[in-house]
């Protein structure tokens, strides 16, 4: 006896199995972030008032990001839709498409991640703060270089959004440093959050290229011998493509415009 | 035992069955048949053994505790030397030096032992093992929805309880913050056991999220022609709703999971406060976390958890009652709708458990309200179950023992958790051994009963054998026995006063010992209540014992009990009783049409006094509109 449905939709459903599993896991998926998201307002919510960072993030890049995404969401559903019409050179086409632009928006993500990791506040020995992009960082000197600026209040550093902030190159004795920390994960809460979820969306886009890349590579055997069934399967991946997008689109408000 | 391990053919790959057509049988060997099979069946009974084990792990863990809690500081009779050696890492102190269990080695066995006994014992048993062979084949389907899936379901279990079990043996040993894993106290207890922890739980519910995708949408599409939603056995009903459960409340705790990982590994604090101070020194840490937040997303999981755990079993008891009371069970709506109830009602009671923490009045008030709503379809089903006794030609055998005791025990837990749920009477018993009594009386005597029901009721399908009456009555009689013993005088002392997670049992506050060194406490644990850590100690290990004949029981039968004489040796009216013994792969030879409830017994005017699913209607010629189907 064999699955029954795994091609055709039962009728009193209307969905093949493969549907059902896969919007079944999107609920999961919303459970997933849903739980980061409770996250991010709670602890946005109980920061010290005047702490919780803004314009931190690479507006450029992100903005590059989300058109990058939105059009592979245009590109996934153009190669389903290739598929139902039985055009399988367009499919291989637009699905080229998907993987490029996901390889880009990985490598963007790269990026910012690199900005952020290479930017430092200094805490000096005299009260004051340096904050900047390292430039350089040769454990044989006995000073270091920063592009970044000095100020006297740590507040300063949090809301960037209404200041001018001019940067210049710094030099800075090793002997007047206090502590020093890049803005990684452990530098705050923001950046906790920052890294966490675009980090968990990043691992997403990447599990999500897999599979497209498998039935656009080697997957795509099955299109000679049951093309339904491959169709469901791009449509399946698409599906889960589609959240992924979707998820950006809450996380790019959230971290980069608020 | 050749029987059992001929009964499954040689695998064949579902999802690729259109590409084998034709081709004929092969045998891909020992290997793909039993360690990477695909058939339900097959990873039913992988995942039974293996949380048999996990629970069998559990309860000996359980054991060095309870010797630990009533002779604190005296080595530990038999195992101690072995401890010793187990825990032996150069250039360390032996947590079990001289064979005696050190505070911290006690904190790891009782993170671990609620560790395992829930997420490696109880819901891979009850969920996945049951689920995996009964619900395919009472719904009358072929197989699940998605087999290769649910053979990564169980590989991820598997590599989850290997990191689980691996932590023990790593210099420093396993996760020693519970089993709730609390921060900001699991980051910084600076071992590494948290850290396995982390990973292990990650591994579990990905595990379970697999198992539970599959699980649904093998209800929702696979059910036989005329299984319709009002037709499908109440087990089916409540794994439905387990499987709900596990999909939504679990990937909160991953994502807690994930920040805490961060908090380990990437010195985030997203659970660890400004101002931390660890062995009395301010951490160096960023800072702003929020300790409740952990808390938050643990029970969001914790509390439908308890459900997860729950339910399977008052399925397999509604199954097993109605079977053996030769009745309808009564109320079958009532059950589906308040389990459904449940499922709902479950998701929005969990900070009843954090009433202690400083929430404030009004949401206290809330998951109050909520707690003590949920508790009405509970009793709604357990009332049925009851009622459905009444009047009922009751055979007596020893799945129908388990299941009997299931009702009062179940009843004890539940009613006894009356009081936790009221913020004003848990101020009291919070964190007390009557939290401890409470909820081991709902999956101890509760759940894990149902779970011997099970295993006693469908080992006939599984094996074509029977296991021993006796030696199961006798496995039955002083399993509830001493789980009673065990459990009840824990009341007791919780309401004395007795804290729970006190490596010492709670010496320290016992009035003997504070008038001994001239303290005048008053409101200390008198000498009767302290003493009540022996017989409890001695009723453990009992019940450790009363567990050997259920273990020879179990795998002599499999080879040498006694033979069943037909497909339905229960006279069931359920679907998994239809088939050939044990079923095939594919399970039924030609799609079963269902025309029937699934609890018809004693049907007047009918031959027998049970009327299976499949048994077309003879009265009536109309018979159900059959779906096409793929084949």
């Amino acid at each position: 006896m064999e699955i029954p449905y795994t091609v055709e939709a039962r009728p009193d459903t209307g969905l093949y199995n493969a549907k059902v599993g896969i919007w079944l896991f999107l609920s999961s998926e919303v459970m997933l972030f849903g739980g980061l998201f409770s996250a991010y307002i709670l602890l946005r919510v109980g920061a010290v008032p005047g702490t919780w960072p803004h314009g931190w993030q690479n507006l450029t890049l992100g903005t590059i990001n989300t058109v990058v995404l939105a059009l592979s969401a245009i590109t996934t559903l153009m190669a389903w839709v290739a598929c139902k019409v039985r055009e399988f050179g367009k499919f291989k086409f637009f699905h080229a498409c998907t993987l490029l632009l996901a390889v880009t928006f990985l490598c963007i993500k790269c990026e910012e991640y690199r900005e952020h990791l290479n930017h430092y506040e200094i805490y000096m020995k005299d009260g004051t703060y340096a904050d900047g992009d390292m430039v350089q960082n040769d454990a044989a000197q006995d000073y270091i270089v920063i592009d970044g600026r000095y100020t006297k209040n740590e507040m300063d550093l949090y809301d960037l959004r209404s200041q001018k902030v001019v940067e210049k190159e710094l030099k800075i004795p090793r002997s007047q440093i206090q502590d020093m920390q890049s803005y990684g994960p452990w530098h705050n809460d923001y950046l906790a959050l920052y890294f966490t979820l675009t980090g968990l969306h990043a691992l997403h886009i990447l599990c999500g290229s897999v599979v497209i890349g498998y039935l656009w590579g080697p997957g795509r055997k099955l299109w000679k011998t049951d093309p339904e069934r491959f169709t469901n399967r791009v449509e399946v991946s698409g599906l889960f493509w589609h959240f992924v997008d979707l998820v950006w689109i809450f996380l790019f408000p959230v971290l980069y415009l608020t | 035992m050749a029987d059992f391990f001929n009964q499954f053919p040689p695998h064949r790959d579902e999802s690729h069955s259109h590409d084998d057509h034709g081709h004929g049988h092969y045998d891909p060997g020992f290997w793909a048949k039993y360690i990477f099979s695909t058939d339900h069946k097959v990873i039913g009974i992988q995942y039974g053994i293996t949380a048999l084990c996990f629970l069998f792990f559990g309860l000996m863990l359980m054991l060095l505790m309870r010797w630990q809690i009533a002779h604190p500081g005296m080595p530990v009779p038999i195992f101690g030397h072995l401890l010793e050696l187990i825990f032996q890492h150069p250039g360390m102190p032996n947590p079990a030096a001289g064979g005696v269990i050190s505070p911290e080695l006690y904190n790891s066995f009782g993170a671990m032992h609620g560790t395992i006994m829930v997420f490696l014992g109880i819901v891979p048993l009850a969920f996945a093992a049951f689920g995996n062979y009964v619900v395919p084949l009472m719904i009358g389907a072929p197989d699940m929805a998605f087999p290769r899936v649910n053979m990564a379901s169980y590989q991820a279990y598997f590599l989850g309880g290997l990191v689980m079990t691996v932590s023990f043996f790593i210099p420093g040993g396993a996760a020693q913050a519970g089993w709730t894993s609390y921060s900001p106290l699991a980051t910084s207890i600076p071992t590494h056991g948290q850290l396995f922890w982390i990973i292990g739980m990650i591994l579990l519910i990905t595990s379970s999220l697999l198992g539970a995708v599959n699980f649904i949408a093998t209800i929702i599409q696979l059910r036989a022609p005329g299984m319709t939603w009002m037709r499908m056995p109440f087990f089916v009903w409540a794994q439905f709703v387990t499987a709900f459960l596990l999909l939504l409340a679990f990937p909160p705790l991953e994502a807690a999971a994930i920040m805490q990982l961060m908090d380990n590994v990437a010195h985030t604090s997203f659970f660890l406060p400004t101002g931390l101070a660890v062995g009395g020194k301010i951490a160096h840490v960023a800072g702003g976390g929020s300790p409740l937040l952990w808390q938050h997303l643990f029970w969001f999981l914790g509390h439908p958890e308890v459900y997860v755990l729950i339910l399977p079993a008052m399925g397999i008891v509604c199954e097993i009652l109605a079977n053996n009371s030769r009745k309808p069970i009564w109320g079958y709506k009532s059950l589906v709708y308040s389990v459904l109830a449940i499922g709902f009602l479950s998701m929005i009671v969990w900070a009843h458990h954090m009433y202690m923490t400083g929430m404030g009045t009004v949401i206290s008030t809330f998951f109050q309200a909520t707690t003590m709503i949920i508790s009405i379809p509970s009793v709604i089903i357990l009332t049925c179950l009851f009622i459905s006794l009444w009047g009922g030609s009751i055979r007596i055998n020893t799945p129908m023992l388990f299941a009997l005791a299931f009702l009062p025990m179940f009843g004890i837990g539940g009613l006894t958790g009356l009081p936790l749920g009221f913020n004003v009477s848990d101020v009291h018993l919070h964190d007390t051994y009557y939290v401890i009594a409470h909820f081991h009386y709902v999956v101890a005597p509760g759940t894990i009963f149902g779970l011997f029901a099970g295993v006693y009721y469908w080992f006939p399908k599984i094996t074509g054998r029977r296991m021993n009456e006796f030696w199961g009555s006798v496995h039955f009689w002083c399993s509830l026995l001493f789980m009673n013993l065990v459990f009840m005088p824990m009341f007791a002392q919780g309401m004395a006063g007795m804290l729970r997670r006190m490596a010492n049992g709670g010496a320290n506050y016992s009035a003997a010992v504070n008038s001994h060194a001239g303290a005048d406490v008053i409101g200390g644990l008198s000498d009767s209540i302290m003493a009540l850590h022996t017989p409890i100690l001695w009723a453990a290990v009992c019940l450790g014992i009363a567990q050997i004949p259920f273990i020879i029981n179990f795998f002599w039968s499999i080879s040498h009990g006694e033979k069943v004489g037909s497909d339905n040796p229960w006279q069931s009216t359920t679907l998994e009783w239809q088939t050939p013994t044990p079923p095939p792969h594919g399970n039924f030879e030609h799609f079963p049409v269902v025309y029937r409830g699934p609890y018809e017994y004693s049907v007047p005017g009918h031959m027998s006094d049970f009327t299976p699913q499949n048994e077309p209607e003879i009265s009536t010629p109309a018979a159900p509109k059959i779906p096409t189907t793929a084949h």
